[in-house]
């Protein structure tokens, strides 16, 4: 890394891990909370311990840790069950019942703070945020190695949720995906829903009185989110929010300080770059998601539409074709501009359609304009037949009007396989002409003479 | 922990008197700017919280930061200052516009449910805001700049300028809503018929928390983020529980709103070293808990002693109705008549019903007049005849009518009829009558159409 950014790998690297391991701790849970709906439980929770910490400072009168890291658990598991307990009583909605409490827990450790505030020096700023920027200073002796104590305390908590994880799996995902199957099978999904409940709160006390609390909700919510969008499969989706929230991790320290550095300033806040790195991965994932993205629905839809349109040229050709009492082969062709006309498509779509087909051999242009080659004209047939075939059943077996089938038909003619056409032959009982008294062609040109 | 200085302020009853008659300028500013705000908090929260969207406004407030800082930054490019409040309110309005779109963009694109999109909007926006912050700092007029007062408030030293802003949003946002009240009512309760009906759903979305935007950006700056939250959270929860109309509930969360900010703004103007932004907090959640505990529509109480008197109806039907049976079965004519004793040991036989139920229901009756009690048997009295034959009539009329008409199998009628035959009104009872043709008609009471289960030696002796 470059001299002039002070890149230290006993600094720089051991902020990474600590952001890593905060990402990892907070995405095993964070799936099952984005899955259960409820995704602000970390921000709320990350709010609600502040009179945890004050409780505990206090009491023991000192700001050591466990104490403080103990009220804050206790605290931040409460605001979960307050949270349960009015939106079963009361039948308030999950995130009202939320907001109150964590609100109302907060104002509280507010107030503790400044009625203490005489007697000694307790900043709420100083007390909510920790920075991921002093990870290295507080450090463990280890294996021979200074390790930060931050680094320690999130890689146990994260060996915790993946032991949860791992034994409670089954529970886990009936009763995230289908709770109302989870109660019929006897499931006891309390018990696995508070033990979640437990673990968000340890997780965000631990990350945020060591990295910031910006961190932890960015990394409950936005990696599962984000792999939300490219697998369905709950493995998959532990697997690949981990990955996520590593990335983010890595690419928000690198960001945090080669950002600022090109417009002339020092290096930012890493917490909030990480946030802003996960938030940038997912907006990733939702554009160019290769099942659900954004760029591959569009290209979706678009490549439909261009095939449906591809599909009206040649059977409008061949409509033409028919209606004109020559040889198919000296029919007079079709000009671009009369095609667009009668099938209501734009010039860009028509132009892309006419020469998409050209270069697969079953359109030839002359001066006069474009006609079916043979080939061409077997998939015209073949629409064709189908949505004759459609007519024909749509007034026979459904019953439905003659003059209201058209639209129905030219619908399904697309989606038609031939295995549907024969079927529909059987049913209307081998029709020579649809309803409108048009000829329906035959599968193969050699199955009429035969 | 109230040190003995703050007794004697606190029993100082000048501080009280100048408190209370808002001597003070300071005072009277304070609480009227947050009694304005608490009271267009809590109608444009009572939407947010029908849309299920209460942590909106959490947020919304967290996505304005980002606008701040770089409201900060560009500012002095087009030579304006960097810490004059419209500027820094420009920023905070369109930061909270994009993240409100982005709200929307993730919820109607992806798969993802709101609750995520407001998560990733909360935690993304709040992140890039504290990257800005932490390069703000750096120029020279940012070190000082406290910008972060913009986000933590300062309920204490608003001035004038903060109470005309919160006056003109709560006047906008209640001028929209009642200019757009129906449409409004019409997404919060079936998003999905407002869209087949033709309204613009995404639009009136977009106006809502277009509001929500308005309504927190001048809060923030003179109360903090998390009063904002609170205010647009409890209020509304709080009115939910005490009525089911729309209009009632905004007023109601109006009220509740601007009350508590008066008085948590009052309370910290009393007693020295309470910050006012919780002391609001506090006193909405009194009123939260209050309302949760004794609303008069969803209220726990309320919702207990509903019931509990269900409970206690459906008890005194299954008492008048065992005994009939139970002097039924032992009558020589075949009917129920009073003065036939029959023993409490047969009657908790009938049903799987708690004995504290059983002889608490049959207590009651007893005041009503109903039973006649010597020791350990029971008999009906004339009015309690009447009452039973009723009862029981109803019952079985109902069993009739389901074997007959719904194809119900003999034995599993008693237990249908008896999740009906409380709904069942006079004229229902007209009804089967006439369905049935039977020789039902009158006030005979038919025979049980299946077996009824009494325990050997169930009955006592005739009088």
């Amino acid at each position: 890394m470059s001299d002039d950014t002070g890149w230290l790998w006993a600094l720089d690297g051991w902020i990474i891990a600590a952001g890593v391991l905060c990402a990892i701790a907070s995405s095993l849970v964070g799936n099952f909370l984005v899955l259960r709906r409820m995704s602000m439980l970390g921000d709320a929770v990350s709010h609600a311990v502040l009179p945890g910490l004050a409780a505990a400072f206090l009491i023991t009168g000192s700001r050591h840790s466990l104490p403080m890291f103990v009220g804050a658990a206790i605290v931040g598991v409460l605001t979960a069950l307050l949270t349960q307990w009015i939106r079963s009583f009361g039948k308030v909605d999950e995130g009202a019942s939320m907001g109150v409490v964590f609100t109302t827990l907060f104002a509280l450790g507010l107030v503790m703070i400044v009625r203490a505030a005489d007697t000694v020096d307790l900043d709420p700023g100083c007390v909510l945020y920790g920075a991921i920027e002093f990870t290295p200073l507080d450090t463990i002796r280890w294996l021979g190695v200074d390790v930060p104590r931050v680094v320690i305390t999130l890689g146990i908590v994260s060996l915790l949720n993946l032991t949860f994880i791992l034994v409670a799996y089954k529970e886990l995902k009936l009763t995230s995906f289908d709770p109302s199957l989870a109660d019929t099978m006897g499931l006891r999904s309390s018990w696995v829903h508070y033990t979640l409940m437990t673990l968000v709160a340890i997780t965000a006390v631990a990350s945020f009185e060591s990295v910031g609390n910006i961190l932890v909700v960015a990394m409950m919510v936005v990696p599962a989110a984000a792999a939300s969008l490219l697998t369905d499969r709950l493995p998959w989706l532990i697997v690949t929010s981990a990955i996520i929230g590593t990335l983010s991790a890595i690419l928000g320290h690198l960001a945090a300080i080669h950002v600022p550095a090109a417009f002339g300033f020092a290096s930012t806040s890493t917490a909030g770059m990480m946030a802003l790195a996960a938030g940038s991965l997912f907006l990733l994932a939702m554009v160019f998601g290769p099942k659900n993205g954004l760029v591959i629905q569009a290209v979706r839809r678009q490549h439909l539409a261009l095939s449906i349109l591809g599909d009206d040229v040649i059977a409008y050709i061949y409509r033409d074709e028919e209606k004109q009492s020559v040889a198919p082969e000296h029919a007079t062709p079709v000009s671009r501009q009369w095609l667009q006309k009668r099938l209501l498509a734009t010039t860009g779509a028509t132009s892309v359609v006419l020469w998409w087909y050209r270069a697969t051999g079953r359109l030839e242009k002359s001066q006069l304009g474009y006609r079916l080659t043979d080939k061409g004209r077997r998939s015209a047939v073949l629409l064709v037949r189908s949505h004759r075939l459609w007519e024909q059943y749509l007034v026979d077996q459904a019953g439905m009007a003659s003059d209201r089938i058209h639209g129905q038909a030219e619908r399904l003619e697309h989606f038609t396989t031939r295995d549907v056409r024969n079927k529909l032959e059987r049913e209307t009982e081998f029709p020579q002409s649809d309803p409108h008294g048009s000829p329906i062609p035959a599968e193969r040109e050699s199955d009429r003479q035969g | 922990m109230i040190a003995a200085g703050q007794l004697i302020a606190l029993i100082d009853f000048s501080t009280w008197v100048r408190v209370l008659t808002l001597a003070d300028y300071n005072t009277r500013l304070v609480v009227l700017a947050t009694t304005l705000l608490g009271l267009s908090a809590g109608i444009v929260g009572s939407f947010t919280l029908l849309r299920k969207r209460a942590l909106l406004g959490d947020a919304l407030s967290h996505a304005t930061l980002p606008g701040i800082g770089l409201a900060f930054l560009i500012a002095p490019i087009f030579a304006l200052n960097g810490k004059s409040l419209p500027v820094l309110l420009a920023g905070a309005a369109i930061s909270g516009s994009v993240g409100m779109l982005s709200i929307l963009m993730i919820r109607n694109l992806t798969k993802l449910k709101e609750d995520a999109a407001l998560g990733i909007v909360l935690s993304v926006f709040f992140g890039g805001g504290l990257a800005l912050l932490g390069i703000a700092q750096q120029t020279p007029e940012g070190h000082a700049a406290g910008l972060e007062s913009f986000i933590y408030g300062k309920t204490a030293s608003i001035i004038s300028q903060d109470a005309w802003w919160i006056f003109g949003a709560g006047a906008a946002s209640l001028t929209v809503l009642v200019l757009l009240y129906k449409e409004m009512k019409l997404l919060c309760f079936d998003d999905g018929f407002a869209a087949s009906q033709g309204y613009p759903a995404v639009g009136l979305d977009f106006v809502l928390m277009a509001l929500v935007v308005l309504v927190t950006i001048v809060g923030l700056q003179a109360v903090g983020l998390v009063l904002m939250i609170a205010l647009l959270v409890i209020p509304a929860a709080a009115a939910r529980f005490w009525t089911a109309q729309l209009l009632r509930m905004t007023l109601v969360a109006g009220l509740i709103g601007g009350v508590s900010c008066m008085i948590g703004s009052l309370i910290s103007a009393i007693v020295p070293r309470l910050p006012s932004g919780a002391m609001i907090v506090l006193t909405s959640a009194v009123f939260f808990l209050a309302s949760m505990l004794f609303g008069v529509q969803r209220g726990v109480v309320i919702q207990w002693w509903r019931r509990r008197s269900t409970r206690r109806r459906i008890d005194r039907r299954h008492v008048l109705r065992g005994v009939y049976e139970l002097a039924e079965s032992v009558s020589p004519a075949g009917e129920a008549e009073s003065g036939i004793w029959v023993t409490t040991t047969a009657l908790m036989q009938k049903r799987s019903w708690s004995t504290g139920r059983m002889i608490a229901g049959i207590k009651r009756l007893q005041d009503e007049g109903c039973l006649r009690v010597r020791q350990q048997d029971v008999t009906l009295t004339a009015v309690g005849l009447i009452e039973a034959r009723r009862l029981t009539r109803e019952h079985r009329l109902w069993e009739l009518y389901l074997i007959a008409h719904a194809d119900v199998a003999t034995e599993r009628v008693d237990r249908d009829a008896e999740r009906i035959e409380d709904c069942l009104e006079p004229v229902m009872i007209e009804e089967l009558e006439l369905l049935l043709e039977h020789s039902t008609i009158g006030s005979r009471v038919p025979t049980s159409p299946h077996e009824i289960e009494i325990a050997p030696s169930s009955t006592g002796g005739q009088t």
